[in-house]
């Protein structure tokens, strides 16, 4: 059977995608952010997932208000990175699994998780940053993506219960698959950050701090906090971190923390970068 | 069940809820047209007659046209929408946020290398 073998909560900021793009990780700005994420690739590298679900949001690119769909999962053989206003990235395109896609859209739906379905599917910085940001500049990304959009720029986005629950269905629908793949479940978004508005720059580094605790001990306790808690605390964008709940998820009940880095600005954002492993109970 | 609305108390906070996108629809797939190259030279050429093609308010296509941020955002324009508009004319996050909070781009800058914008006491820290 396939098993969920490690999580990654991170930010998704376009900057650190472009700062990478245009040969910047060693600038003052933007080295301290860049020297934490050693240890993350190198974690990544040596687990060698078969197949990463990568949990994001669309930034008005592939989606506009025309169709707001919560959940979206894509089926494709590739994704192409979307031009965005000024050109796609120069990354390379991503790879995608059909035939696990399918399988996961199959049992979720069963498991009343009504998710929409997407055949064709352009992926913006919430997507490819996150896999630059773990994977650095190859030719090919080492892995083939699995794409879940998560409405998060229309309010109001699922709950974070429902991420979370969406997460653990996310598990039991792995395990369900005959070959033996092994996944890894990245959340992204966040943290703390506020793009519009008189309060834009809003940054709570104390909030930060206790969600990258709370994530592993207690995410229940994540579960329970409303949209209008998470933006108080996180700030309008910081609303995104619902995300990481759905990696939470899937990693089942008990996990234990491998790395952590965090960092700000990375140009307005609290930057956070979290490495987690389930912890497997032998059957009783 | 009754919707709380809670979230319009956060000051200095515009959330994207349904009476935001309602007002702000137009608008919104107006500024998401520019993601396309062969739009953004239309609008470039000939601002006035793209807008024209939208049917926005007299009060949106006003704010577009003095790039007015804070306006737009409060019209009904999304914050990822808005920046459709800005980065077509090489604006990054950090000038449409300046221009929101009341301040200038350097400032805002030196904010956030600063470790951001404090919360409030009634924000608190969880």
């Amino acid at each position: 059977m396939a098993r969920i073998v490690g999580g990654v909560g991170t930010s998704h900021v376009p900057s650190i995608g472009a700062a990478l793009d245009n040969g910047q990780q060693d600038t003052p700005y933007w080295k301290p952010l860049f020297d934490g994420y050693g240890p993350a690739r190198e974690w990544l590298r040596e687990l060698a997932p078969d197949v990463v679900l990568l949990v994001y949001n669309d930034h008005a690119t592939a989606f506009s208000m025309e169709l707001i769909p919560t959940f979206v999962l894509g089926l494709a053989s590739e994704f192409a990175p979307a031009d965005e206003g000024y050109g796609p990235r120069a990354v390379p395109v991503v790879k995608g699994h059909p035939e696990l896609a399918w399988h996961l859209a199959e049992s979720l739906i069963l498991d009343e998780f009504d998710l929409t379905l997407a055949n064709e599917l352009d992926v913006d910085h919430g997507l490819t940053v996150p896999l630059s940001i773990l994977c650095g500049q190859p030719d090919e990304w080492p892995f083939p993506v699995i794409p879940l959009a998560v409405n998060v720029i229309q309010y109001p986005p699922p709950t974070a219960r429902r991420c979370l629950a969406l997460g653990q269905a996310v598990r039991r629908a792995v395990e369900s698959y005959p070959d033996d793949l092994r996944v890894a479940v990245l959340g992204t978004g966040g943290m703390s950050h506020q793009l519009s508005g008189a309060r834009a720059g809003h940054i709570n580094r104390e909030f930060d701090m206790a969600f990258l605790q709370r994530i592993s001990d207690d995410p229940e306790a994540l579960a329970r906090m409303s949209h209008v808690e998470y933006i108080r605390e996180a700030g309008n964008e910081g609303v995104e971190l619902v995300m990481w709940l759905v990696m939470r998820g899937a990693l089942g009940d008990d996990v234990r923390e491998v790395y952590r880095h965090y960092h700000v600005p990375a140009s307005n954002t609290a930057a956070g970068l979290l490495v987690l492993e389930p912890i497997e109970h032998e059957p009783a | 069940m009754s919707l709380s609305r809670e979230y319009r108390q956060i000051e200095g906070t515009v959330v994207q809820d349904g009476s935001q996108s309602r007002m702000g629809y137009r608008l919104n797939q107006c500024l998401y047209s520019l993601r396309h190259e062969a739009n953004r030279r239309a609008f470039a050429d000939d601002e006035g007659a793209y807008l024209a093609a939208w049917n926005l308010t007299a009060e949106q296509r006003d704010a577009v046209v003095r790039r007015d941020w804070s306006e737009m955002l409060r019209l009904g324009g999304n914050m990822f929408y808005l920046m459709k508009l800005a980065a077509h004319e090489g604006r990054s996050v950090q000038h449409v946020a300046s221009h929101m909070s009341g301040t200038d781009e350097e400032s805002f800058r030196q904010m956030m290398i600063a470790g951001g914008r404090r919360p409030t006491r009634a924000e608190g820290a969880s």
